[in-house]
């Protein structure tokens, strides 16, 4: 069977619920605070907390609200590609930053 | 796909016939067709093409010493920087995949159309709209932007001039580029006919499908970082402002984060293109295959994580330079598989040398020119001592028009007939090609020279002893205009007044040309099944 004649939705249908997304919302919440917290230790605290608790609040946004949970493993590999570029830009970038 | 045969009624009228509600130009404007989209690209692109080259022969004008003073400074800064936005984003970027991978991609892997129609539609009118406000830059505000297509900051974001609408120009054509990149990504996933798995693709498709993922994963960082030119402008955020704590290098590594892959969004399809046009004429199968669809990921991939190589003279440090120049040499490895492969390919091949493979394999010499120059700047010394020159300037036409350019014309000599349905001039088509071919190289291999010698790019002067060059390479451009004028002169012709051209004029093995020329609206009368691997011969030609 070709890819034309599968289902186009082959992913499973499924909803979070109010509770989760509440629960998302308010760690959300608290990985901002924590962020802001971070940030008074000074510059290089500021710098690896955005670097670590970012991600994490924007995994919670990908996987929660853009419903990723829920997605086929295709649509989970794209977005996995992207973050794996994205990473390999930042690693490239800071092979100059970090040795000027 | 051995043998292919017609699938379309002769009967059926042509896409090129109205058939829905609307008629004329309304229905061209709300058309969801593909191909009636990748026409009003190339109508556009052709426009945009010689707005560009007229604009290079200025610049070329004012180099002759006689007539240096023909303009002043500020305008000469104009000039490069419009010439190089229009020809880069209006031309050489979205020009083979928005034209020909609109107009084949679907017909080539047996789908009626491509997977978001409307989302083609809107990917177009974000092109257009971005022209138009790259054109409205150069009349209003403070004149046209000066800082080069580069818009390198700290000047972009000092220069009175009309950067930021500049700017947001290159802002949206980067969503039409965007959109197009998840439409064919989409359509070669879902769209294939039954039987067409991925190693049965005609490798053009290929080719999009990589050029497709640069789209998507490159643009949007370039997107950013015009905004963020836009804001520094704007509100002095200081990002890239070194008096506010800002890193002017960090401009350049998140501009060649997209710019340089561009250079790959750019040429890939073109290597599509010419690796369809090779067996066609050699009447055999591709070589390597595998290694030519493997290739083009390769050159996606690796092509990406090379931009460092632009700001080896910038100040970034040794480690960067030393990462970057080795993945610089590396990306050399596909592109030299593929050059391979296309000779490999025509070896022992029955050659029939009709214009498409002549522009073919002259984007093969100019294209092994351009890369292996590419190569040399990679080397970190040499980089110091070519860097700004006329050697770059040289080095990326060999690229850009050489390659891209030229693969660009080899594509629609080879599929005009199937576009329009119509057979141009040979003997013309032949006949252009020597200026075209005489012309590009008295321009940009004097430039090569120009450049080791230390003439650098970008200056309204020069000193006395760059004279003879500079003469050399103006005459060149008009040798090369006179043949883009024949080659084009030739195309409009044969649209009104060409010979009646067949289904398959060539003997073209893939899908594309098992349907009527040119093609009815919904491809095919019915889905083709997919039997076996493309590029099977022989194929009995349909003139």
């Amino acid at each position: 069977m070709t890819e034309q004649t599968k289902p186009m939705m082959e992913h499973s249908e499924g909803s979070p619920g109010y509770g989760t997304f509440v629960a998302v919302w308010a760690a959300l919440v608290v990985l901002t605070g924590l962020l802001v917290f971070v940030s008074h230790f000074g510059q290089k605290a500021a710098v690896w907390g955005l670097l670590t608790i970012t991600p994490l609040k924007a995994g919670f946004v990908f996987y929660f609200f853009m419903h990723l949970k829920y997605e086929g493993p295709l649509v989970k590999g794209v977005v996995f590609v992207a973050l794996g570029t994205l990473l390999i830009f930042f690693a490239l970038t800071y092979a100059d930053v970090a040795f000027r | 796909m051995s043998a292919p045969s017609a699938t379309a009624s002769t009967s059926e009228p042509s896409f090129l016939v109205d058939q829905g509600p609307r008629h004329g130009l309304l229905a061209w404007l709300t058309t969801t067709d593909h191909k009636r989209i990748g026409l009003m690209y190339l109508a556009a692109m052709v426009t945009f093409f010689f707005t560009g080259a007229t604009i290079g022969i200025f610049m070329r004008l004012v180099q002759l010493s006689s007539l240096s003073h023909m303009m002043t400074a500020q305008t000469y800064n104009a000039l490069f920087t419009v010439h190089g936005v229009i020809m880069i984003f209006l031309f050489v970027i979205p020009g083979l995949p928005a034209v020909f991978g609109n107009f084949f991609l679907p017909l080539q892997i047996g789908a009626r159309d491509v997977a978001f129609p409307r989302l083609n539609l809107a990917s177009w009118y974000f092109f257009m709209a971005g022209a138009v406000l790259a054109v409205t830059s150069l009349f209003t505000g403070g004149g046209p932007p000066d800082t080069g297509w580069s818009f390198y900051a700290p000047f972009s974001i000092k220069t009175g001039t009309n950067v930021t609408l500049a700017v947001f120009a290159a802002f949206v054509l980067g969503f039409s580029s965007m959109l197009t990149g998840v439409n064919f990504i989409t359509t070669i996933h879902r769209m294939r006919a039954p039987g067409m798995k991925w190693f049965r693709m005609p490798l053009f498709c290929w080719s999009l499908y990589a050029t497709a993922w640069v789209q998507i994963l490159a643009t949007p960082v370039l997107a950013i970082t015009l905004v963020l030119v836009i804001l520094e402008r704007l509100f002095g955020i200081g990002i890239f402002d070194p008096a506010k704590g800002g890193d002017p290098l960090l401009y350049q590594h998140l501009f060649w984060i997209y710019s340089h892959p561009a250079v790959y969004i750019m040429i890939l399809p073109a290597m599509g293109a010419i690796t369809e046009i090779i067996p066609t004429f050699a009447r055999r199968t591709i070589f390597g295959y595998k290694a030519i669809a493997f290739s083009s990921m390769a050159i996606a991939g690796v092509g990406s994580l090379v931009w460092g190589h632009h700001m080896f003279t910038s100040g970034m440090s040794l480690t960067g330079d030393m990462i970057f120049s080795l993945l610089t040499m590396i990306v050399a490895v596909p592109s030299a598989i593929k050059v391979f492969n296309w000779t490999a390919t025509l070896y022992k091949g029955s050659i029939d040398f009709q214009p498409p493979l002549l522009y073919a394999l002259t984007f093969i010499f100019l294209f092994c020119i351009g890369g292996l120059t590419g190569v040399m700047q990679g080397a970190l010394a040499v980089n110091q001592h070519v860097h700004d020159t006329y050697f770059i300037v040289g080095h990326f036409h060999y690229v850009m028009f050489g390659g891209t350019g030229i693969a660009f014309f080899a594509a629609f000599l080879y599929w005009f007939p199937k576009m329009f349905g119509k057979m141009y001039s040979r003997a013309w088509a032949y006949a252009a090609w020597f200026p075209i071919f005489i012309g590009f190289n008295m321009l940009y291999f004097t430039m090569l020279v120009l450049g080791l010698e230390g003439m650098p790019r970008r200056y309204y002067h020069h000193l006395p002893q760059f004279d003879t060059g500079h003469v050399v390479a103006t005459v060149g451009s008009w040798i090369l205009v006179s043949g883009l004028l024949i080659l084009f002169g030739n195309f409009a012709y044969a649209l009104f007044k060409g010979k009646k051209a067949g289904s398959n004029p060539w003997g073209g093995p893939t899908l594309e040309w098992t349907t009527a020329s040119p093609p009815p609206k919904e491809n095919f009368a019915t889905i083709p099944t997919v039997t076996g691997p493309p590029y099977v011969f022989p194929v009995e030609p349909r003139p």
